[in-house]
């Protein structure tokens, strides 16, 4: 008999079959929902992500059929094989919960917690896992660790003071282009992400760097400041793109392309790595092959605005009033006429880098 | 059919009586139950004059904060914006620039900022959902107006005076 022999775990009392090789994370994934567990480094789609921030920790209690014995410690899911038989506790265990709350605490040492100034806020997933795990209070006293912000290239912005380490963004630089020129400088509570000597990124795939990042530490530059993610309408498109499948997500606003993103699946990794020129350069409409609204998680903040349905779904057309009236209908009022918000002149999707005092003033 | 309650009174359609019909006794009925009103305590107030004291929740006209040293508290994160039920607060944000230090707390700030009076419903919400201690409001009672365009409250209109030039004058 070559065929290999199918492993059973058992995650959080559902047992599931997987092949060897497989680790708890992703047997925990085919489960899905609430069993699988959180992670901040792991990358399916990157070659030797994980195993950094500990999110993922799990306990063992039984090792497997032929060795019952459970493992001494927490184990981070995201490197630990499955064995048959194996029994794994996630949210069933008070000990992986207790342990979660005091990595969240850990991971959040550093960081500044400006999410209201964060672009990031909203799609975050150190936001998203503090909010579900962590404490409200911080029992950290110092100082915290600060950088300078810094510009990798024209289009990515790098806070490293928001940086958790996780180094995702260091194996899509080496795994997706040929020259990796960014990297960590420095060991231990000095490491950072950095370029070598304030080089600039510059390569067709490198913009993905924004995508997976957890936090807001490299965000897209174009989209600085413009726009708070959920007040964005997530809209599937396509295009014909030569270097990538151009499969991608517009943020929009009404017409306006104010973000172009790769495409997340449930796990928030994206479905396909998108080039820059896509991201960075087809900020309108006419651009795109729009198939409809995303679907967005009912729970995330970005569902706020009920764009989100079934992608190539057609919506019923509103009756508008004068098709009731049978006339315009007089208003008494016409917000657009004196609200200085959503000017038609001052068109923030095709500013190149973030607004300042100056793009406002001209028209007044 | 089974009666609601027991208050109601069938309606009496017999012919009135020599007293009703001469009018004047129930005449002089309403008129003691007027004159009876005028020696009762007054519910009414003179308003501009008089005021009544305000709950300590009253929530009236918004403002927009600033810190010590004068600079703008609002980032424009949004959160007022998304928490507004009435959909009433917009923003657009921007980038401080080297040298306005000075105008923006952090380097994030609403370029512009709008509530519309007409929509607000004065829940208070913003003032909740704000992390910046930016949005406030105060206990001033939103003035009227004739014309609708004087309630929609652009940024100038809701910051509060400069505490240092303020001292100056």
């Amino acid at each position: 008999m070559s065929e290999v022999q199918n492993f059973k775990v058992t995650i959080d009392n559902i047992t599931v079959e997987v092949a060897p090789g497989t680790t708890i994370l992703n047997a925990a994934r085919a489960i899905g929902g609430e069993v699988a567990p959180p992670a901040m480094c792991y990358y399916s789609k990157l070659k030797d992500s994980g195993g950094k921030c500990r999110t993922c920790l799990v306990e063992v209690s039984k090792g497997s059929e032929k060795d019952p014995r459970p493992m001494p410690k927490l184990v981070a899911s995201c490197r630990t094989t499955v064995m048959d038989g194996m029994e794994v506790k996630n949210i069933t265990s008070e000990k992986v919960l207790d342990a979660r709350k005091g990595i969240v605490e850990m991971l959040l040492i550093n960081h500044p917690l400006d999410c209201p100034v964060c672009d990031q806020a909203g799609e975050c997933d150190l936001q998203n896992l503090s909010y579900e795990h962590g404490s409200e209070k911080t029992r950290y006293e110092f100082k915290r660790r600060t950088f300078e912000k810094e510009d990798i290239g024209p289009y990515i912005q790098l806070h490293m003071t928001r940086c958790i380490m996780c180094f995702r963004c260091v194996y899509t630089a080496d795994q997706l282009t040929d020259k990796r020129e960014h990297g960590i400088l420095e060991r231990g509570d000095h490491a950072q992400i950095s370029t070598l000597l304030g080089k600039s990124l510059d390569h067709d795939f490198i913009g993905n760097v924004i995508d997976v990042c957890p936090v807001g530490a490299l965000t897209d530059k174009t989209f600085r400041f413009k726009n708070r993610v959920w007040f964005a309408k997530p809209v599937d498109a396509h295009r014909d793109c030569p270097t990538c499948k151009g499969k991608v997500r517009l943020w929009m606003r009404g017409e306006e392309v104010f973000r172009v993103t790769a495409r997340k699946d449930q796990w928030g990794e994206v479905e396909d790595f998108i080039c820059n020129d896509c991201r960075f350069h087809k900020k309108e409409t006419k651009d795109w092959v729009i198939e409809g609204p995303s679907v967005v998680d009912r729970r995330s903040v970005i569902a706020q605005g009920h764009y989100q349905g079934k992608v190539g779904m057609v919506k019923e057309q509103p009756r508008l009033i004068d098709q009731v009236i049978g006339k315009a209908p007089k208003l008494l009022m016409d917000i657009h006429s004196i609200s200085d918000v959503n000017r038609p002149d001052v068109d923030l999707s095709q500013i190149e880098g973030p607004a300042h005092s100056d793009d406002f003033e001209h028209n007044k | 059919m089974q009666k609601l309650t027991n208050r109601s009174v069938a309606v009496n359609r017999s012919p009135m009586t020599l007293a009703e019909r001469a009018y004047l006794p129930a005449l002089a009925k309403g008129l003691r139950i007027t004159l009876g009103h005028i020696f009762k305590k007054k519910v009414t107030i003179s308003y501009p004059e008089q005021k009544r004291p305000f709950s300590p929740v009253f929530r009236g006209l918004h403002i927009l904060n600033r810190d010590e040293e004068g600079r703008e508290n609002c980032t424009a994160c949004g959160l007022c914006a998304l928490a507004c039920p009435a959909e009433a607060i917009t923003m657009e944000a921007a980038e401080r620039k080297p040298g306005e230090e000075h105008l923006y707390r952090e380097e994030k700030y609403a370029a512009k900022y709008e509530i519309n009076m007409l929509r607000c419903i004065f829940c208070g919400f913003c003032e909740e959902a704000c992390p910046k201690d930016a949005i406030y409001l105060t206990e001033t009672v939103m003035p009227s107006n004739y014309n609708r365009q004087s309630f929609i409250y652009k940024k100038e209109d809701l910051l509060i005076p400069h505490p240092q030039k303020q001292e100056g004058k």
